[in-house]
């Protein structure tokens, strides 16, 4: 088949198979909607592998599909550009789709929203290959925001929850507002480059490296600095940076094969591969990578501080999510770019299994996501016991796992960078590393290990965390966990085939992966770095000497002690010494009062930004077009009119005596003044 | 090109048609009624389909003209003619009507020929502002076309649709009388003439054209509506019945927005560049003061008129950029404007129909026994919100866009709407749609049948294509746009 049609088949077949069944989700049944959307992944899946051979023998491409606009003399395309990171992309996100697809098929098994359920998902299959096979910035924004409306859809698809509704309204807003920042930076690169499409904005970038604008005062601004601030603007809404990031935690309300797919492996990576693909603008200002850096740096430590305190077994991960964006988004800041790439395709892998893993958990404790009400889950669920631990390994880094030589490679860029803020951002990831393995095993050990505390009848307290199922009809005893004397179960193999292909990866991508992606040609002519100015990716190729020199080395490193020192202290206060973390929260109650608060964000956003936009509603309604537009000067001249004829109509009674007492007394007068004029 | 003279089809076969529907005279007779207004407004439709499909796009002058002597005395003519400018209105507007004609089939019981008949004479009146280039005579279906609307929102309004329907008639005649003055000083200054087209070369002092430009913009603006002559659109809309909610968003508000592109800036090109900025100030409060204002409102129709406000605030943006982006983008706005704001007055009276509220607090979780029409809905509270790949997002994008050249802080206050417009839309959507069922007026809601759902697919069609594809539309504007901005940057200044 030739190359341009299959291209085309990727993002198309899980579209259709997403219209099947989301256009006649009422008519067919559950198998044919799960068989199409999945024979449409699949076709993607395998479409995209035969694509990245192509592009690995040399074959890559950028073209247009067809015009979308012209206007004065810019023209907008709908176009393909198909290069190693377009590839890379494409795989992760149809190799994790296929996964949370066939999940699905068990995880909502009695849903009575089964077919729709399947529908958005391939939909937002479709608009994620649609963001990431984009040759231009118009088509970047329509994946980004089509992206946005299914994440819209699925975290608001119990839509009679009330908690759901509000998280997915505010997950589209605070998107907005990083959407806000994103367009206008759009419109800088037309307004200056005259032209939308990637090639020909990189290829001119340079031209552009001393041009300055004037927006503020009589200060003139580097125009690469106020554009990519602005482009990133956007990536910090999408991929959840601090202070944007209040919309991550909350969509955990939608149900977890999602959370897997698009708030953990996908959508939030978006805006990390959005300024990778950015790379020859970013590394025009260095002002632009310092604001990256010291913002990933941020969300990166503060967010993983979060992590520990959380007891809903979907938030510890979405907290952990948060934490690992930063380290993304540090890696780009530091000129990493490619290292950004690596630690996003290993996190899509072993965070889409460890949510996968808590949905499994979620189903096995029947709906109850209180870790407090867990406990020695191994003996009751061991592949998802086993899986979860190669995950959490994974994520904190152990050396040889795929999150380790992403992690570390990330840790080394920022020690060898020296833009401002990279001490800080050394400090953030360093400190992160701790932090990361302590709450990844927190929960873990309360999970899976120790003392068995569910089936113990008290579970009034959760009902507020509780879980995935609110219809009625489907029965009542989904949202209270387990009943007393109840066992968990492992779930069945649909559920558990997924955990066990992404754990696959988890362990082997990291050690194969770094050498090509990292220090090979991979991303020649595709991510730029400016060696002159950013220095750190060519010292850190200096100190690789192979994957496996790479592990052994670590294991006498710092962040291997940090990360080792998460786990036994995990270990030792919440499998050993369970009072001490209860008499550190009581001796150091304002730190906890303030992370239960989540450092008051989402306090703050409701009370200044929400209440402070209603109350101007209510004052620009009622005070200018109520009072003054209405009031004064509409009903007023209409009074005023009024107020004279009211006046004047006295004059005209139409009593004839009237006039002639008025003309007598005007007599009168007339024949003063006269008699005066002597 | 068409022998046929498919303009004057165009105005006369609504009217004609409204006409026979109004002899069908009582309600006895409301079927035929309905059946005879279907096909008029189909047969409207389809005689405007030629001239999208055979209209030149590389002629930016214009088109299907035609030209006859209507008052010789005083140089008076009918004189008729469409570029890429007008042409795709006249589409629009037939396309609406039948919408409208389909919308009422059976809501409105009473009176049934007299409102069919006001729609289909309204629709023809509108086609003859939009294709008119004789000042009197556009005038006179400027003018003419108030009548029919008075009457929809004071005969078929809600209870207080007599102060409405008075507010609406006055508000747009006191504009409308600064305008009759200043053609009458055009009539005069060009030696006797009424052809809009011989005004554009006339050549005008700064002073005069200043007067001329705000005679025109208050004319205009109370139409659009722009900040802060638009109080009245709310109240027409709330007491408005569903088809006259529709046609006044989806047309009526055009004809300021298409008067802007016809007389203040080719006729007043100096004057317009003066004033510019008040425009721009003008149409960014509209932005994002309006933005505001709908934000808190409990009625349904009024947030959704206030929502019409501040989009018809990027149509004002748009033309005064002074560029191709900022004009074809504002027209693409309008065009879509017709498509969204018309489906979602059409969505409120669905479930008005059904509650009987506009409230928003009487509502709750009507996805729950309306899915359908919830899907529907959610598709044009997007488009409403801007989402790309609905109609929508085109016309905002290139007026964000072209705003960023015309100057940065514009842009930003513009692109504010991107999160005004989705929280209002959304947070009416999420109050009414989702959560649990709220009532048991909404426990007894009926989700919408074939006719409602054939008329919100359309829409919904049309909305997806002009997202998903917007070049048809663009193209045919290119020309008369470029000769229209050529025509704007020579001063006329002698």
């Amino acid at each position: 088949m030739e190359m341009q049609k299959l291209y085309l088949l990727v993002p198309l077949a899980p579209l259709f198979g997403a219209m099947i069944a989301g256009l006649f989700c009422r008519v067919i049944p559950r198998w044919l909607a799960h068989t199409v959307t999945i024979a449409g992944v699949a076709t993607a899946f395998v479409a995209s592998a035969i694509i990245f051979k192509d592009v690995q023998a040399g074959h890559t491409f950028n073209g247009p599909v067809y015009t979308w606009l012209t206007s004065g003399d810019y023209r907008f395309e709908v176009g393909f550009l198909i290069d190693s990171l377009t590839t890379t992309m494409m795989l992760v996100v149809t190799f994790v789709s296929l996964m949370v697809h066939i999940y699905t098929i068990g995880y909502m098994q009695e849903d009575p929203g089964y077919n729709r359920f399947f529908s958005y998902i391939s939909l937002f299959t479709f608009s994620m290959l649609m963001l990431v096979m984009s040759n231009n910035f118009m088509q970047l924004f329509f994946g980004w925001e089509a992206v946005g409306l299914v994440s819209y859809l699925l975290i608001g698809f119990w839509y009679t929850r009330p908690t759901a509704i509000f998280a997915n309204m505010k997950a589209f807003l605070v998107n907005r507002v990083g959407d806000f920042g994103f367009i206008l930076g759009i419109g800088l690169v037309l307004a200056h480059f005259g032209t939308l499409d990637y090639a020909e904005v990189f290829k001119k970038a340079s031209e552009f490296a001393s041009a300055t604008i004037n927006i503020w005062g009589s200060a003139d601004w580097s125009l690469m600095t106020v554009t990519c601030i602005c482009l990133f603007i956007g990536a910090m809404g999408k991929s959840a940076q601090v202070p944007l990031h209040v919309w991550l935690p909350d969509s955990m309300e939608g149900p977890t094969p999602i959370s897997a797919l698009i708030h953990a492996a996908t959508m939030v990576t978006a805006g990390i591969f959005m300024v990778a693909r950015m790379s020859p603008l970013f590394e025009l200002s260095t002002t632009a990578l310092s604001f990256v850096l010291v913002i990933g740096a941020i969300t990166a430590l503060f967010m993983g501080f979060l992590g520990i305190i959380q007891n809903d077994i979907k938030r510890v991960v979405a907290y952990s999510t948060l934490s690992q964006l930063g380290y993304m988004t540090v890696a780009l800041g530091a000129s990493a770019y490619s290292v950004a790439i690596f630690h996003l395709m290993t996190h899509a892998f072993f965070k889409a299994l460890l949510f996968l893993a808590a949905g499994s958990v979620i189903i096995g404790m029947h709906h109850d996501q209180d870790i407090r009400n867990m406990g020695g889950l191994r003996k009751y669920m061991p592949i998802t016991w086993i899986t979860s631990l190669v995950g959490s390994l994974a994520l904190i880094g152990t050396p040889f796992l795929a999150g380790f030589y992403s992690k570390d490679s990330i840790i080394e860029a920022v020690a060898l960078s020296h833009i401002p803020g990279s001490g800080f951002a050394y400090f953030a990831v360093m400190a992160g590393v701790f932090v990361t393995a302590f709450y990844s095993f927190r929960m873990y050990f309360l999970v899976f290990h120790g003392e068995e505390r569910f089936g113990k009848a008290a579970h009034d307290e959760h009902h507020d965390h509780h879980g995935d199922h609110d219809d009625e009809e489907v029965s009542h005893d989904h949202h209270h966990g387990l009943a007393p004397g109840q066992k968990p179960h492992e779930t069945p193999w649909v559920v558990t085939l997924p955990l066990v292909l992404l754990a696959i990866p988890s362990v082997v991508i990291g050690f194969i992966g770094i050498g090509p992606m990292l220090f090979g040609d991979y991303f020649n002519g595709v991510i730029f770095v400016d060696a002159h100015a950013h220095p750190a990716m060519d010292h850190l190729a200096e100190h690789f000497h192979g994957a496996t020199a790479m592990g052994i080395h670590a294991l006498t490193s710092l962040p291997f002690f940090l990360a080792l020192a998460g786990v036994v202290v995990s270990w030792f206060f919440y499998m050993k010494r369970p009072d001490i973390p209860a008499a550190i929260q009581r001796r150091f109650s304002t730190i906890n009062t303030l992370l239960e608060n989540k450092y008051y964000f989402d306090k703050i956003n409701e009370l200044v930004l929400a209440g402070g936009s209603r109350a101007l509603g209510k004052a620009f309604w009622r005070g200018g077009d109520v009072a003054v537009i209405d009031g004064v000067i509409v009903n007023g001249s209409a009074k005023l009119v009024g107020m004279i004829a009211s006046v004047t109509r006295l004059f005209q009674t139409g009593y004839v005596y009237h006039y002639a007492f008025t003309m007598i007394i005007g007599v009168f007068v007339l024949m003063t003044l006269w008699i005066n004029r002597a | 090109m068409s022998t046929y003279p498919l303009l004057s089809l165009a105005i006369w076969i609504p009217i004609v048609a409204g006409l026979v529907v109004l002899a069908t005279g009582s309600d006895r007779n409301a079927p035929l009624a309905r059946m005879l207004a279907l096909f008029g407004s189909i047969a409207a439709f389809l005689v405007t389909i030629p001239l999208w499909t055979g209209f030149d796009i590389a002629n930016g002058g214009m088109q299907f003209v035609e030209l006859r002597n209507w008052i010789p005395r005083f140089n008076i003519n009918y004189h008729l003619g469409v570029d890429g400018i007008s042409m795709l209105f006249v589409v629009l507007n037939a396309f609406i009507t039948i919408i409208v004609v389909a919308a009422g089939w059976e809501v409105i019981q009473e009176k049934v020929a007299q409102y069919n008949a006001a729609f289909l004479i309204m629709s023809g009146l509108m086609n003859g502002i939009f294709t008119s280039l004789d000042g009197i005579l556009f005038y006179v279906f400027f003018e003419a076309s108030l009548i029919p609307l008075y009457l929809i929102i004071g005969v078929w309004g809600g209870p207080n649709r007599v102060y409405a329907a008075f507010k609406f008639f006055l508000y747009t005649l006191f504009g409308s009388l600064l305008f009759l003055l200043a053609l009458m000083y055009l009539f005069i200054n060009s030696g006797g003439s009424f052809s809009i087209l011989e005004w554009h070369k006339l050549p005008i002092a700064l002073g005069a054209q200043i007067w001329l430009f705000l005679a025109f913009l208050i004319a205009f603006a109370v139409k659009v509506p722009m900040w802060p002559v638009h109080t009245w659109l709310p109240d027409a809309h709330v007491e408005a019945p569903t088809g006259g909610s529709i046609v006044l968003a989806a047309i009526a508000l055009k004809l300021g927005a298409y008067g802007f592109l016809r007389f203040s800036l080719p006729i007043a090109p100096d004057a317009s560049h003066e004033l510019s900025g008040l425009v721009v100030a003008l149409s960014l409060i509209a932005v994002v003061y309006i933005g505001f204002v709908a934000l808190v409102q409990a009625d349904m129709k009024k947030l959704v008129a206030y929502s019409s406000i501040a989009h018809m605030g990027f149509v004002t943006l748009g033309f005064f950029m002074f560029s191709a982006m900022g004009i074809e983008g504002a027209l693409v706005q309008m065009v879509s404007h017709g498509f969204v704001s018309g489906a979602m007055f059409f969505c409120i009276g669905v479930m008005y129909d059904r509650v009987h509220s506009r409230q928003i607090s009487d509502y709750g979780g009507v996805v729950n026994k309306m899915p359908k029409f919830a899907a529907l809905f959610m598709l044009f509270t997007m488009a409403n919100a801007g989402l790309p790949a609905t109609s929508g997002f085109v016309g905002e994008f290139m007026v964000i866009l072209g705003a960023v050249k015309f100057n940065f802080w514009v842009a930003f206050a513009a692109a504010s709407s991107m999160v005004i417009g989705a929280a209002y839309s959304l947070w009416m959507y999420k109050r009414v749609i989702f959560g649990d069922v709220a009532n048991h007026h909404v426990e007894e809601l009926s989700d919408i049948n074939k006719r409602e759902f054939a008329i919100l697919g359309v829409l919904a069609i049309a909305t997806l294509w002009m997202g998903l594809y917007p070049q048809p539309f663009t193209e045919v504007m290119h020309a008369s746009v470029n000769d229209l901005l050529r025509h704007v940057a020579i001063s006329k200044i002698q």
